[in-house]
């Protein structure tokens, strides 16, 4: 059995943390590229949304390396990703192509299926096992979710965002390698020391919250790089949702002490009091969180006909008359234009910082 | 004389506009075709201008805005480089200082600017649909045999607008086609595509936003009476088209260049020497990782002006030594 997954932004060191210390074979997709893209656009329904192509990509240029069986999230509610797999798994077949596809949907309705397929993945490998390797996998969840938040804030800040993003890359791949927590514990430490170190531009900086799909959210390859991109522009960015806090949520039931979503489902209302599928409500409810940490703005980004994040875009004007927070929705695919999007983002950040220059005057 | 040089690079049109220190718009702005080739469309613009000059003129700050304002800016020596929102809302505002919303119409792209005491507050531009309104208007003049401002002034001659489906260009041109066919008359099936074409553009760059007066129309698109008054009949609200319509952009460019200068006192101007000179752009794949940026290089002689297109910034950073790159690449 040879294991490949999808790639979701630094989801992989995780996913491999957990499936290599359980001795399993796997065969990492290439990173995200404008040929995964290719791939997946050729062969998926135009109007599926952009996580779907990019997944079939990835599925199809792990195939070329010799992978055979499909390690995949499943999900429940009215958000398309619950039939995702069965749709994938289905235009591999047309293909020809002979995989076996895993499908592992989210422990919150059904633990007796989940249990079953994972039986299927251990083997002959005990329970016990399992606990460590998810141990293990968390630790590195953890210290990936450090080392980006340490990032998000550092980007506008340093010098020379070239070494920065450098050391970032340099960090990843280090984590990715760690035999243990110790390691993980020191290369996270030597990350913070060095960060200490880097030549810093003074002044105030904006601080912009990202809301959203979880998958554009997280993936660098499908937002356009966003968050780099902000980081140039002097935009300070805050995530909604890391990878740490999902895993925490959705397989710990919340029990660690991690920023999660929990409490923007809570701040949805009275805006919106339904579940809408993915993470509309979470989308709204971060908004309002952001809006009362006082950040200068939020960006919505999600896939291009992706309905709960229609459902969020289309509450937020009411989130922005209340709090006078300023939004802007990004939908992307494989035709969102790069001018495009560079141009709003700029537009936006001077929109900010008009805003801000304002708020200063009138409290003085 | 003391100038500002504004600079607008667009899809569609390349616009050049001189402003005294006061902000005063100086000699007529240049209106170009860019015609796909920006970069000899703006030499050919500063060359033109340069000939309007006289000796005692000096430009003291350049400010570019257009969707190739990075070129345009590396190429003059821009002192600001700015997106064309900010310095459409910059140039409206200092023609219509209570502006609550700009609507604006250009050759490929539809923009929305809503502001609130002077400073905007919110904006969008065209997504999925209502893009290149400008261009089909001019392409639907063209096979009617119409002059564009013909075209416009026929609208205003409608007894009875017919509707026409104005979900996007395709569909609305083979709707007018169909109603020509049927014997509709030509300005009730202009003034119908006017008001579809403002459907459209509420519809879908205006959605959710709340657009208060006064209102301020903008761009090559305000120039179309029909277009103008389609408008004024969906908002039921007088619209102010200001003079330089057309030109706004390079307007707010040069504005914001003003204050540049007043800040710094010196600018980065290359001189107008520039569209003299040759330029070679190429491109090239980065194999540094696994992004595989489009590498974008353009030169003046054997020097490096700029790079773009790099996601980490590892080409951006490194300008001024052509020869090292090509033994990278």
């Amino acid at each position: 059995m040879r294991i490949t997954y999808p790639h979701m932004g630094n989801l992989y060191i995780v996913i491999r943390a957990l499936l290599t210390s359980l001795g399993l074979e796997l065969v990492l997709p290439p990173p995200t590229s404008n040929r995964t893209v290719e791939l997946g656009v050729r062969y998926a329904p135009e109007f599926a949304c952009f996580p779907l192509k990019l997944n079939l990509g990835n599925f199809l240029e792990a195939r070329e390396l010799g992978a055979d069986t499909i390690l995949m999230a499943g999900g429940v509610g009215p958000c398309r990703f619950g039939y995702y797999a069965q749709v994938q798994r289905e235009i591999l077949e047309d293909l020809g192509i002979k995989m076996e596809m895993v499908v592992l949907e989210p422990p919150d309705t059904n633990w007796g299926e989940l249990k079953d397929k994972i039986r299927y993945l251990l083997g002959d490998r005990s329970w016990w096992e399992l606990v460590k390797a998810i141990r293990f996998a968390w630790y590195k969840a953890r210290a990936v979710d450090l080392v980006e938040e340490r990032v998000l804030y550092l980007r506008p800040r340093v010098v020379q965002p070239l070494e920065l993003e450098n050391k970032y890359r340099e960090i990843l791949h280090r984590i990715d390698e760690a035999p243990d927590k110790r390691e993980l514990d020191r290369i996270v430490k030597n990350f913070f020391n060095f960060s200490q170190r880097l030549p810093r531009k003074s002044g105030s900086f904006l601080r912009a919250g990202l809301v959203g799909e979880i998958f554009t959210v997280l993936e660098p390859f499908a937002n356009y790089d966003l968050e780099r991109r902000l980081g140039l522009l002097g935009v300070e960015v805050t995530r909604s949702i890391f990878l740490s806090g999902w895993i925490n949520e959705h397989l710990f039931r919340g029990l660690l002490r991690v920023k999660g979503t929990k409490h923007a489902k809570k701040l949805a209302a009275p805006y919106l009091n339904s579940f809408v599928g993915g993470h509309g409500r979470e989308t709204v409810g971060s908004t309002v969180d952001f809006a009362r940490q006082d950040y200068d703005g939020v960006i919505q980004v999600a896939p291009f006909t992706c309905m709960p994040e229609i459902v969020a875009h289309s509450v937020l004007p009411a989130v922005t008359k209340d709090y006078g927070i300023p939004t802007l929705t990004f939908y992307l695919d494989e035709q969102s234009g790069e001018a495009g999007i560079q141009t709003r983002l700029e537009a936006f950040v001077d929109l900010m910082a008009a805003r801000r220059e304002r708020m200063r005057k009138e409290n003085r | 004389m003391d100038l500002v040089l504004g600079i607008d690079v667009g899809s569609v049109s390349t616009n050049l506009i001189l402003l005294d220190l006061a902000g005063e718009p100086y000699l007529t702005p240049l209106y170009l075709r860019t015609q796909g080739r920006p970069i000899a469309v703006l030499q050919q613009g500063l060359a033109l201008l340069e000939e309007q000059l006289s000796s005692g003129d000096r430009i003291c700050g350049v400010g570019t805005t257009g969707s190739a304002r990075f070129l345009a800016g590396v190429l003059t020596g821009a002192d600001i480089i700015k997106n064309e929102i900010t310095a459409h809302a910059v140039a409206a505002l200092r023609i219509v200082p209570d502006a609550r919303t700009i609507l604006e119409i250009g050759g490929q792209d539809s923009k929305i600017i809503i502001l609130r005491d002077g400073i905007v507050v919110d904006f969008a531009m065209n997504t999925v649909c209502a893009a290149g309104t400008g261009s089909f208007l001019d392409q639907q003049a063209f096979r009617l045999n119409l002059s564009i401002e013909e075209f416009g002034a026929l609208a205003l001659e409608a007894a009875n607008p017919v509707r026409i489906a104005g979900r996007c260009t395709v569909f609305a041109e083979s709707d007018m086609i169909h109603k020509q066919q049927m014997g509709h008359a030509l300005p009730d099936i202009i003034a119908g595509l006017c008001e579809a074409l403002v459907r459209n553009y509420l519809n879908n760059v205006g959605k959710g936003k709340e657009v208060l007066p006064p209102v301020v129309f903008q761009g090559g698109v305000a120039a179309n009476f029909g277009m103008r008054a389609a408008f004024e009949k969906v908002l039921k609200t007088e619209i102010i088209i200001p003079p330089y319509y057309n030109v706004m952009g390079a307007y707010g460019a040069a504005l914001l260049a003003r204050e540049y200068v007043k800040e710094k006192g010196q600018t980065n101007f290359r001189g107008f020497q520039v569209a003299n000179l040759q330029y070679q752009p190429w491109s090239f794949e980065c194999k540094g990782c696994s992004n595989r940026c489009e590498i974008i290089e353009i030169r003046e002689g054997k020097q490096v002006l700029a790079r773009w297109g790099d996601r980490c910034g590892r080409w951006g950073t490194s300008v001024g030594e052509a020869e090292e790159v090509k033994s990278i690449s």
